[in-house]
């Protein structure tokens, strides 16, 4: 796969576009926008982004590969669907961002700390560890991120939520030890390592 | 020809109408009193309906059995119940008592008196007009030649043969190449007219090519040129003369100029490349490397390489303010690049294709079709504006700055496409000539004295008419003839003549058939008016044209310069010859002559003359100001009409007159209105200039330029220069029209009556 972190591809040619519709779920989209922009203009984020939705597809067409898989700009996207809704040209923009940023991770360009991509990461391994989603879990690791010391500090101004959910039963202070999961928890696991290897065996390499 | 109609004595009818309202709101038997007291009309009748079958009856029995000849119909607006009131052989005027006066006023008591004078007038109006108008017929000179002749064996040209042909008219080709098919025949495919506007398909030339030389009533002259073009429609005569081959006249009733266009000499364009590498060509010239690859791989010109990479330059020369670059946008060529992207990506879609475009424009039905299609084939679209294309290496790089990117960047391609514009082939520019000619009485002209955006490519005169005017089409803007876009998309200034296709304006195959059909139609039309004696266009079938006094002819030459159409030639003697089917009835010759000599059957310069000046004109204490308005029937006058309907009121000074076009306005008018006692004069015409609207071209213009020069006239009568106005009215001002006529009555309140009421 490091070969692919690095390829090369030529401006304005189809080299990535043909990457992006080989790769990206939705990609095979990519080549229909025109251009207008309704999707830029509508995103609620969109002033917040490096690189609104339009731009990125723009990006893809004159092969600026690096500059497209190592922007923070897909994990903005907050699935509000407004892009999709207005695309004049019916492109599924919600699921192409999500799709590029998936993509740039298992390649493992996209931005180490983007805090979207760190929190997916964390969900991903949490649930997959059991089979089942470990909220007390979940919820702990995302206030100790940063650290220890933000994280005791997080989960102090959280006591008096916890100490509801925890009275009415909402949440197991149990399930820091282990937590609930399915039966065949090794079975999942190799269900997980199979799919992963049929993805990346399908992954397609750039021409040059 | 006017001593050929026998004198017949004159006997006037006029009929109010009391429907809609105007027997209620008006005194009948005053008005009825007016028309036969004042008037003098002959039989003067009152109808509860006019309009009615029983209203028309009663005309149409005075017409029979009275010998009733002319007719004042005192009802609604002349626009309207044109159908009911259309009496055969007699001359008919209208008297607008509905929307012009009833509508247009009040229903309260005050207001009462100045709406039965207004009333009054109108049918005073009516009655003179018609007192001095004849019953138009046709001139019994009118004859016809069904035969129509095309100028130009291009798609357009072969098209418009055809469809003509078809429709049962004979028709002849001259062709100046030495084979049909202009461009095209040079071209690979076309952009698709059908569902699903996914790929490229056949020219269809050789088709075209094949069923006009099968059909019996084509003709066709390779290697010909028109050396001379005489006549009128109907009647045209032309010189055709075949390369190192004879001269034959003949006969024709109509012609569609079909003379194509140049592409933009590209060698204009050094920045982008063109003329450096043998690798940046043109649209056309691709064409040409698509035809020789033969649906296999399109090769490179500079080593014959397999082209892998290619880049489309939108707006090559066009729409650019450059010097010697074309202004315009030539319409088809982000479709023609999307098709020629095809020609590659169908044979190898690995092929890069980059189209750079500063605008992508995918005009008709199936444009848009055909630009998804071609994302869906992987074409990149890229928005950008291209700064130059150097050959360096193996390959083309192209410098650009990408809009949406909004960088500077570069793409390195085997081969280049520029996006050229069309050119049109419309021969001499008539007005350019003539003011050369002017500037070459001073000095001997010098050369780059054309202005900036000015590309001449052809000089040589395509009809060679034999015109006073000049040998071509007059032409509109950037060397296309000009036509009346909106309304009248075929029609040049030349009647009888069409322009079809790219000499027009700027288009591709299915425009350009589209185009010759509507032309041959246009043309077909032209040759049946022209049989008939009629108009053509806009006032079709007017059987009036415009004869003069020669008696009083002082041979100024002014009707022939300002006739927008080049209707009027001289003879040996320098006096006028009308050509009437080249006339388009719009009376601008009336409006120029300064000895009035120029008239039609049913509209004059006494027509109007007497009705205005024998409106009632109270006296200057009465403060009733009196307000002539002369409206343009083809906008002014239906937008006060509509004002009407809208019951938008307007002061009931006014008198409104319509007139055929503002350019048939003669000064006399202005003159005769003022010392009649008028107290202001509005003229409402149509925009004229670059965008004009004007039904007749420069009738609204050449009003304007004669305005101008009114107030010589207003100081010799110690008048204020505020009392004429000349406005141009669009027909939808419906509240403007109106308005202008208010803000006059409120001019006049300010700077007084008019001293010449008698």
């Amino acid at each position: 796969m490091s070969d692919m972190s690095s390829a090369v591809v030529e401006k304005y040619h189809n080299d990535f576009l043909k990457e992006v519709e080989a790769n990206v779920e939705e990609g095979e989209w990519v080549r229909m926008c025109m251009q207008c922009g309704v999707c830029s203009g509508s995103c609620p984020l969109g002033p917040h982004w490096a690189h609104p939705p339009q731009e990125i597809f723009m990006m893809i067409r004159a092969g600026k590969r690096e500059e497209v898989l190592t922007s923070d700009s897909m994990w903005m996207c907050t699935s509000c669907y407004n892009c999709i809704v207005r695309c004049p040209r019916g492109l599924p923009i919600t699921h192409i961002m999500h799709g590029l940023a998936h993509y740039a991770h298992v390649l493992d360009l996209a931005p180490k700390n983007q805090p979207t991509r760190r929190f997916s990461k964390m969900f991903w391994d949490n649930i997959t560890k059991n089979g089942r989603a470990n909220e007390l879990k979940l919820g702990l690791s995302l206030y100790f991120k940063d650290g220890f010391g933000p994280g005791v500090k997080e989960a102090l101004k959280n006591k008096a939520l916890g100490q509801a959910m925890m009275k009415t039963k909402r949440m197991n202070p149990m399930e820091f030890f282990g937590g609930h999961g399915v039966k065949d928890k090794s079975g999942l696991h190799a269900m997980l390592e199979k799919a992963r290897e049929i993805e990346e065996a399908k992954l397609k390499r750039p021409a040059n | 020809m006017a001593d050929e109609k026998l004198p017949v004595e004159k006997k006037i009818g006029a009929y109010i109408c009391k429907g809609c309202g105007l027997g209620e709101r008006l005194e009948g038997a005053q008005l009825s009193m007016i028309a036969e007291r004042e008037a003098k009309a002959n039989v003067v009748r009152e109808h509860d309906f006019l309009c009615s079958e029983d209203g028309v009856k009663m005309i149409q029995d005075d017409i029979d059995n009275e010998g009733v000849n002319r007719i004042a119909i005192c009802a609604c607006s002349r626009r309207a119940k044109t159908d009911a009131f259309n009496f055969e052989g007699v001359a008919i005027a209208r008297g607008n008592l509905r929307e012009g006066v009833i509508w247009a006023r009040p229903d309260t008591d005050e207001a009462r008196e100045t709406t039965e004078e207004m009333a009054a007038d109108y049918v005073r109006m009516a009655v003179w007009e018609v007192k001095f108008m004849t019953p138009p017929s046709s001139n019994p000179e009118a004859k016809c030649t069904p035969d129509i002749l095309v100028v130009g064996g291009g798609v357009s040209g072969l098209t418009a043969a055809l469809e003509a042909a078809r429709a049962g008219y004979p028709v002849t080709v001259v062709e100046k190449s030495g084979h049909l098919g202009g461009h095209v025949a040079d071209s690979w495919k076309r952009i698709p007219d059908r569902a699903p506007y996914t790929d490229p398909v056949d020219t269809g030339l050789d088709e075209l090519i094949a069923a006009c030389e099968a059909h019996d009533k084509i003709t066709i002259h390779l290697n010909a040129k028109l050396t001379k073009t005489a006549g009128a429609p109907g009647q045209f005569q032309a010189d055709i003369s075949v390369e190192s081959g004879p001269t034959v006249t003949a006969s024709f009733g109509a012609i569609v100029q079909a003379s194509g266009y140049d592409d933009y000499d590209a060698n204009q364009l050094p920045d982008l490349g063109y003329g450096k590498s043998p690798d940046v060509v043109t649209q056309q010239e691709l064409e040409a490397l698509a035809r020789a690859a033969d649906g296999g791989a399109i090769k490179r010109p500079s080593d014959g390489k397999e082209v892998k990479s290619v880049a489309f330059v939108q707006c090559a020369g066009q729409r650019s303010e450059k010097e010697g670059q074309l202004p315009y946008c030539s319409g088809h060529c982000c479709m023609t690049s999307i098709k020629q992207a095809m020609y590659f990506k169908d044979q190898n879609p690995d092929i890069d294709t980059n189209i750079l475009y500063r605008d992508l424009r995918t005009p008709g039905s199936g444009g848009e079709d055909f630009y998804r299609s071609g994302q869906d084939k992987e074409v990149t679209f890229t928005k950008a504006c291209v700064d130059g294309v150097e050959a360096a290496g193996d390959g083309l790089h192209v410098k650009f700055k990408d809009l949406i990117l909004d960088e500077d960047s570069e793409e390195v391609v085997d081969l280049v496409v520029l996006a050229v514009g069309q050119v049109p082939n419309s021969g001499v520019d008539i007005d350019a000539v003539a003011i050369e000619e002017e500037e070459e009485e001073g000095e001997a002209g010098e050369e780059g004295a054309s202005p900036a955006n000015e590309v001449h490519v052809s000089v040589e005169s395509i009809l060679n008419l034999d015109y006073r005017q000049g040998p071509d089409l007059p032409q509109l803007v950037y060397g296309f003839p000009d036509s009346h876009f909106i309304c009248f998309p075929y029609e040049t200034r030349r009647t009888g003549i069409y322009a079809s296709g790219p000499v027009r304006r700027p288009m591709d195959i299915v425009s350009a058939r589209e185009d010759a059909t509507g032309a041959a139609l246009k043309a077909i039309q032209a040759v049946e008016n022209a049989a008939k004696g009629r108009a053509a266009h806009p006032r079709s079938g007017d059987l009036s044209y415009p004869s003069f006094r020669k008696e009083g002819c002082t041979q100024c030459k002014r009707c022939t310069v300002e006739c927008p159409f080049g209707a009027i030639n001289e003879d040996e003697e320098r006096y006028p010859v009308f050509n009437e089917s080249r006339c388009r009835r719009c009376g601008t010759c009336m409006g120029a002559c300064p000895v009035r000599v120029i008239s039609f059957d049913n509209y004059s310069v006494d027509s109007v003359g007497q009705a205005l000046k024998n409106i009632d004109i109270p006296d200057e204490f009465e403060e009733k100001p009196r307000i002539l308005v002369l409206a343009c029937e083809n906008d002014a006058y239906p937008a006060l009409d509509m004002a009407g309907m809208n019951k938008i009121e307007y002061s009931a000074f006014a008198r409104i007159i319509p007139v055929r076009c503002l350019g048939s306005v003669n000064l006399i008018w202005i003159t005769d209105a003022l010392n009649s006692g008028y107290d202001g004069v509005i003229l409402m015409g149509c925009q004229k200039g670059e965008n004009y609207q004007c039904h007749f071209v420069r009738g609204s213009e050449i009003a304007h330029q004669r305005m101008s020069k009114v107030d010589d006239t207003l100081q010799s009568l110690s008048l204020e220069p505020e009392r004429v106005a000349t406005y141009e009215i669009a027909i939808t001002d419906i509240q403007r029209a109106p308005q202008l006529i208010n803000d006059m009555a409120e001019t006049i309140e300010k700077i007084g009556m008019s001293p010449f009421k008698f």
